[in-house]
């Protein structure tokens, strides 16, 4: 049974039945594999595929955003529990460009024919083609800032995904009543910083209150709809944004009294449109990061 | 077994084959928790056969973004091509999410035997909004090397996804501990 190899790499490929391990691309598994991904009645499926890849990219740019805290955390166990919550994002995105492929083959387009969906979407897509809201894309501040945008994301994300648990799309409710269990414990990681921080000392109830006012003026966004989803919540397949914020609001007024801060004036907000594909400069460079390797070296494997 | 499985290929399925099938694919373990069988853990949810011998295995993932999963299918592929099986179908089922309830009394076993504390029942959720939890959740976990119930948690999230990492303050160890969910 044993096979001279030149390379040590030729001989581990060989313990692993040939399979090539690729960097990105065919060495993983459609995530989806063998799941129904029939669109439901009454449901274009363009929308359906635009719809999933909001979701999937508010996941992905948010996780991106978190694992650049990697050797950057005050703490050792803060960068894991940092690094676990983007893993959490990033599975639930894969699955939601997946979703977003098999709803509308056309979707990924014309630089990456040959790639599953998920990596045709996640890489080979410019920044006016991501559809994640704004709130999640800035650079990520101080760890103050960082928490206070988890908590606000989260909050949202959770209030969305509890809701998308009854979608007429059977993959987007699977994927929701996953999600719901993950965002849960993000959200109380979150809470639980800004509490501490906002209540902590002079300092970092400072940098606390500055992290929460700056994130603010992009909370106004995450409740306003596009044509899209409006069309998708009317036909019970996604959620109606606005009718996120009363549960929003519910848990923002639990958290920031404890953490001894003031909350935000409601009219500290900026235009911003993510949803239709504008963003900030911040997108640019995170894409930048994100993509270069699977531009530069798109057959790469390890 | 492999007699068995080319008699299948051969033409016709005999008995026992969807049995063999199933207990190689039950045989395959975790590649981050390499004490528990996929069917230890719960995420393996159907084996079957067809008449001309081609395998379809279901699976479920545990976490959303569990970079074991890949790991997973491909292992079964493995296994089940080395027992001669040479069409061999891993599927994907999302629902209903996968839960630490579906760990089994033999996995929680293992765990144990392996210095690893099991989950314990995971929390129900009651009717309205997913309630926001500012306290970190007192777990009654015992530990897996002296048996003390007086531990403490020393970081929510650990080495993978699915674990917190614990000290006991009788004998001192750390050690880990399969989160509830």
């Amino acid at each position: 049974m044993t096979t001279d190899h030149d390379s040590a790499y030729d001989s581990l490929a060989d313990e692993h039945g040939g399979d090539a391990r690729w960097a990105f691309g065919t060495g993983f598994d459609d995530p989806l594999s063998g799941v129904d991904t029939a669109v439901p009645d009454g449901v274009e499926p363009a929308d359906l595929a635009a719809y999933s890849l909001m979701l999937a990219d508010d996941a992905l740019v948010m996780s991106q955003r978190l694992t650049q805290w990697c050797t950057n955390a005050p703490e050792l166990e803060e960068e894991v529990a940092l690094a676990n919550i983007g893993l959490d994002l990033l599975g639930q995105a894969r699955l939601l460009l997946a979703r977003a492929g098999a709803a509308d083959p056309t979707l990924p387009g014309r630089l990456a024919p040959d790639l599953p969906h998920e990596d045709a979407l996640a890489y080979f897509r410019g920044p006016a083609e991501f559809r994640n809201v704004t709130l999640a894309e800035g650079d990520n501040g101080d760890f103050a800032r960082s928490v206070a945008r988890l908590l606000i994301f989260s909050t949202w994300r959770l209030a969305l995904l509890d809701r998308l648990t009854s979608s007429r799309d059977a993959v987007l409710a699977a994927v929701a009543a996953k999600g719901v269990k993950e965002v849960t414990y993000h959200r109380d990681y979150a809470a639980r910083w800004v509490v501490r921080l906002g209540d902590g000392t002079a300092l970092s109830h400072e940098r606390m209150s500055a992290g929460l006012n700056a994130t603010w003026p992009y909370v106004e966004e995450l409740f306003v709809s596009s044509d899209v989803e409006q069309r998708l919540a009317a036909a019970d397949v996604g959620v109606d944004l606005a009718g996120l914020r009363a549960e929003f609001d519910d848990v923002i007024a639990q958290v920031l009294p404890l953490a001894g801060l003031v909350h935000p004036p409601p009219e500290n907000t900026v235009e911003s449109a993510g949803r239709s594909g504008r963003h900030t400069e911040a997108l640019v460079t995170l894409l930048a990061e994100m993509q270069g390797l699977a531009r530069a070296h798109p057959e790469a494997t390890w | 077994m492999v007699t068995t499985v080319g008699n299948a290929r051969g033409g016709g399925a005999q008995g026992g084959t969807v049995s063999d099938a199933r207990a190689i694919a039950e045989s395959v373990t975790d590649p981050e928790l390499p004490m528990l069988t996929l069917s230890d853990l719960g995420v393996l949810r159907s084996v079957e056969v067809s008449a001309d011998g081609g395998v379809t295995v279901t699976i479920t993932p545990t976490y959303s973004g569990c970079p074991a999963m890949d790991a997973m299918r491909d292992d079964l592929r493995r296994s089940l091509h080395e027992a001669g099986y040479s069409t061999v179908d891993v599927r994907t089922v999302l629902h209903p999410a996968w839960s630490t309830d579906w760990i089994t009394a033999a996995g929680r076993a293992k765990l144990s035997e392996h210095g690893i504390a099991p989950p314990g029942p995971a929390r129900q959720r009651a009717a309205g909004p997913v309630p926001l939890t500012l306290q970190p959740l007192v777990r009654r976990v015992s530990c897996p090397v002296c048996g003390s119930p007086d531990t403490e948690e020393l970081s929510e999230f650990s080495a993978t996804a699915c674990k917190a990492l614990r000290r006991c303050r009788s004998c001192r160890e750390p050690f880990e501990h399969v989160k509830e969910i």
